[in-house]
């Protein structure tokens, strides 16, 4: 029996019916000595930022910070492909000592001539915030001399979790908004907050935009521009997927800008069509409402034969999901119910109380809601839950196959776009592939267990259109 | 456990890194630094976390790394260790280790050999009681290629004490259970034993003769500064001091895998002449790998290390005065230096790490994944490169590499069946 670290046992909850049940710990540090899933805030900044394309982003630190997330993210650029280079200052000893502006100063000017980017982001590392160079400074020296906009990060590790490291992105990426015209910027428009491209699905949503008659004047910030970014305040609605990054910047929006936000998921057939509903019904156009139900009840159409296929496969199966932020976790509770599959473990690293209260609600009874775990808790629920999937990211996977589990990266190793109406359909297909892989009966603990097969008649399929659209999804699926 | 003092993110990135290299579940704790310790010190972070690691946990040794952070403000981690014992943190008979291992310092390979020699400093006894085995530090090298070390001492009928050992931990089997600690490795009283042994080897300049000077001046163990058996030569030079240390002679079987790399080299020498070769890699390695280039005739005219350390250089330099006096040999580059360096002047093939991918992809290079990280491919943590046997794997890559081009290629007229 894997024992659970006292300190921990308030960050973990088993749902039962009908009872409120304790309240989930969570919004806490994590534990000194406790092997956690989560990084710093500096890593934080860095994700959020990471896909603006046309920026340079720069280290400012020793080279480990920079070295680690070199290419790591699969957050694509359908144009420049600068961000992918993970440039550094690369602080040595003497710089600890007296100071690494000067080399900040040289690093920057010889990188903005080679490479004319757009603004230049300047990522603080723990040390920076040590030694006390006048990051600031530097910045606004560089930027006067070369014309283009050069943005401290207050990304210091040591200042918290990634979620610090988010509103320190925000923040960042909020001097870049209001600095270029709005002109072009129609009605009938929006940002897209909080989705990061990853494998091409800011490119599914964009699209799905276009066909409705809506403008989208910024991905942000994925495959982002520093130019879009400078001019999203002219559009009047944010949709704001990943909520734990992005609701700072919406809010910032909202209070220098007027512009309204709406949370949004494009993770699942459900949460996608609402979005595109959540938007269209926000216009209150009647032809863009029009076309969202056109798209919306083509697209379910032609993916909902082959996830019934799927789903008739995979009920029952049992499903473990350890994300990064809430609302993430929420869509694919969701979709896995889509599939037929049940979700006994919901687990994110940066939850806050009301998102842990929704998760309770949408999850089964019996289902296991943890903060900020770690590997030895995780490995302790797959077994005990006898789970047939995990979807988690990078430190996960390996845990997973060890213990002969099926896998799904939803994190930023995903390598196919998994939002979006087709997005499902990759979703159902991965799982699939993976629940269903006879590699798992040669594992040794698997091989002496027979697992329940029996298929799920296919549910009806519940999604509340907005009052007044023309259609259910029901009918359109008739 | 290993332990790193400093904020979150430096261990999540390392486990994630360590991850995708060796697609395994790699484990750490953290001191998990707030703003509160990078004014106070991280003191109260450490005993927190060494209290809550041994009730929880509960590992023989807590191996603690620092971090640029615990460094700066000047976290005494051997005072903190010594407070945690006194306090009565540390269970009898646990161990908690350290290594300075700040960013700002070296490179990977500095932590590397700081940790190593951390090993013999808080371990290393030297007893009356002589034993009859040798230690062997084997540089950073994967899991495969400290496996293939053991055997070929096992062959010899050679009893190894190898630190450290990552086979058995970082490439474990599928068993449908996750152990924390994995039953393989080096274990502490072998690791206490080793200044009762016959002799060191030290396999890297950089990367292992460090600890090794460390074994000599605690305890008198005379040792052996080679470099990394890669290619023929190198894995001569290891065969030879294991058989001179320890007493023993070549069994037939090692003198059999020698022919056999003996005789691919032979049938194949055609197609390595005078090729152009660019190696980037860590600095011990890549040493070894240059001199089995020359074996091969190829001419590796670039040669680049991300470590700083002069001896890269110079040591290089020996080794190609003959078949590339013009090399260009850098320590401390980047890959930025190596790309300019091939656009300039072409070569025909690359030997790198994954990094390196993106140079190979712009130039539509041959090109063999060689050291660390590897985060696009498998077949590193499963076969060797040390030993006969690695050498001939690299053949194999390197033959595959440069053919498999050349059959996509090469015009019709010239495409031929027969290699």
């Amino acid at each position: 029996m894997i024992r659970l670290i006292p300190e921990r046992e308030a960050q973990i909850v088993r749902k039962q019916s009908g009872q409120p049940g304790p309240k989930l710990a969570c919004d806490r540090k994590s534990v000194s000595g406790s092997v956690s899933q989560r990084a710093c805030a500096f890593c934080g900044s860095r994700v959020v930022l990471y896909p603006i394309a046309d920026a340079l982003h720069i280290v400012h630190g020793p080279i480990g910070c920079a070295v680690y997330n070199w290419d790591i993210r699969g957050a694509l650029s359908s144009g420049p492909q600068l961000h992918r280079n993970s440039f550094s200052t690369d602080l040595q000893e003497m710089e600890v000592i007296y100071g690494g502006e000067k080399k900040l100063l040289q690093a920057l000017r010889e990188l903005i001539d080679r490479y004319q980017p757009k603004a230049a982001f300047v990522y603080s590392t723990c040390i920076v915030g040590v030694i006390g160079d006048d990051v600031n400074a530097v910045c606004r020296q560089v930027a006067k001399e070369k014309g283009i906009a050069v943005i401290p990060v207050a990304s210091e590790g040591f200042r918290g979790t990634k979620k610090t490291g988010y509103m320190a992105a925000c923040e960042a990426a909020y001097q870049l908004v209001g600095t270029r015209s709005t002109e072009g910027i129609g009605p009938h428009s929006l940002n897209i907050l909080g989705d990061f491209n990853i494998a091409g699905e800011s490119w599914i949503i964009r699209r799905y935009f276009e066909e409705m008659g809506v403008q989208v004047v910024a991905t942000i910030t994925g495959d982002g521009r520093v130019d879009d970014l400078r001019r999203c305040h002219g559009a009047k609605l944010n949709l704001v997927q990943c909520s734990g990054s992005m609701t700072h910047l919406a809010k910032l929006l909202e209070r220098d800008h007027g512009i309204p936000m709406r949370r949004v998921s494009f993770f699942g057939l459900e949460d996608t069509a609402a979005a595109l509903y959540e938007a269209a019904k926000f216009f209150g156009d009647a032809e863009i409402l029009q076309r969202t139900q056109a798209l919306v009840s083509r697209e379910v159409g032609r993916v909902y034969p082959e996830l019934a296929r799927y789903r008739e496969k995979l009920a029952g199966k049992k499903a473990a999901l350890y994300v990064g932020g809430a609302f993430k976790a929420f869509s694919l509770v969701k979709a896995l119910k889509l599939l037929g599959m049940q979700t006994v473990l919901a687990g994110t690293q940066t939850g806050n109380a009301e998102d842990y209260e929704l998760l309770r609600e949408i999850c089964d009874d019996g289902t296991v809601i943890v903060d900020d775990s770690n590997p030895v808790e995780l490995a302790k629920f797959m077994l005990e839950l006898d789970v047939d999937l995990f979807i988690g990211g990078v430190k996960e996977r390996p845990i997973a196959y060890k213990l002969g589990v099926g896998f799904c990266d939803h994190n930023h190793e995903r390598k196919i776009p998994l939002a979006g109406f087709e997005g499902m359909l990759h979703f159902a297909r991965e799982i699939h592939g993976t629940v269903m892989s006879p590699v798992w009966q040669f594992v040794p603990r698997r091989a002496k267990t027979t697992r329940p097969t029996a298929p799920a008649p296919l549910g009806n399929f519940q999604s509340e259109p907005p009052t007044g659209a023309p259609a259910p999804i029901e009918e359109a699926l008739a | 456990m290993p332990h790193s003092h400093g904020s979150q993110g430096c261990c999540a990135y390392h486990r994630s890194h360590l991850t995708r290299h060796y697609k395994e579940p790699v484990i750490a704790t953290t001191s998990a630094f707030t703003e509160g310790a990078s004014v106070f010190g991280g003191l109260a972070n450490m005993t927190q976390a060494l209290s809550n690691i041994f009730s929880i946990y509960n590992p023989e040794i807590v191996a603690v790394h620092t971090t640029c952070l615990s460094e700066v403000i000047g976290d005494d981690i051997p005072m903190m260790i010594k407070k945690a014992q006194d306090e009565g943190i540390i269970p009898p008979g646990k161990t908690v280790i350290h290594a300075n291992t700040p960013s700002f310092v070296g490179s990977h390979i500095t932590g590397f050999a700081n940790m190593t020699t951390a090993m013999v400093r808080y371990f290393a006894q030297r007893t009356t009681n002589a034993k009859n085995q040798i230690n062997l530090i084997p540089g950073f090298v994967d899991p495969a290629d400290m496996r293939e070390l053991k055997r070929i001492a096992h062959e010899m009928g050679v009893k190894l004490v190898m630190f450290p050992d990552t086979s058995d931990v970082l490439d474990l089997p599928q068993t449908g259970v996750y152990h924390m600690y994995p039953k393989g490795g080096t274990t502490s009283a072998a690791l206490k034993s080793t200044g009762d042994s016959l002799a060191t080897l030290a396999l890297g300049y950089f990367s292992a003769h460090p600890a090794a000077v460390e074994l000599d001046e605690k305890c008198n163990v005379p040792c052996a500064f080679l470099e990394m058996p890669i290619g023929l030569t190198q894995t001569d030079r290891l065969i030879h001091a294991l058989r001179n240390y320890a007493g023993v002679d070549v069994p037939a079987s090692l003198n059999y895998e020698r022919g056999r790399l003996l005789d691919v080299m032979s049938d194949m020498h055609q197609y390595f002449h005078g090729k152009r070769v660019a190696v980037a890699g860590d600095p011990d390695n890549v040493i070894s790998l240059v001199q089995f280039l020359t074996e091969l005739d190829m001419k590796p005219v670039y040669v680049i290390t991300g470590s700083p350390g002069n001896h890269f250089e110079s040591r290089v330099r020996e080794l190609l005065k003959e078949q590339a006096p013009d090399a260009k040999i850098k320590q401390n580059a980047d890959l930025f230096d190596l790309h300019q360096w091939i656009k300039n002047g072409p070569v025909d093939l690359l030997i790198g790490n994954s990094y390196c991918k993106h140079i190979a992809r712009a130039e539509n290079l041959p090109f063999v994944r060689f050291g660390f990280p590897v985060l696009d491919r498998m077949s590193h943590r499963l076969f060797p490169t040390v030993g006969y046997t690695g050498a001939l794997r690299l053949l194999d890559k390197i033959i595959d590499a440069l053919l498999d081009k050349q059959d996509r290629e090469c015009p019709d007229e010239w495409f031929e069946l027969v290699q």
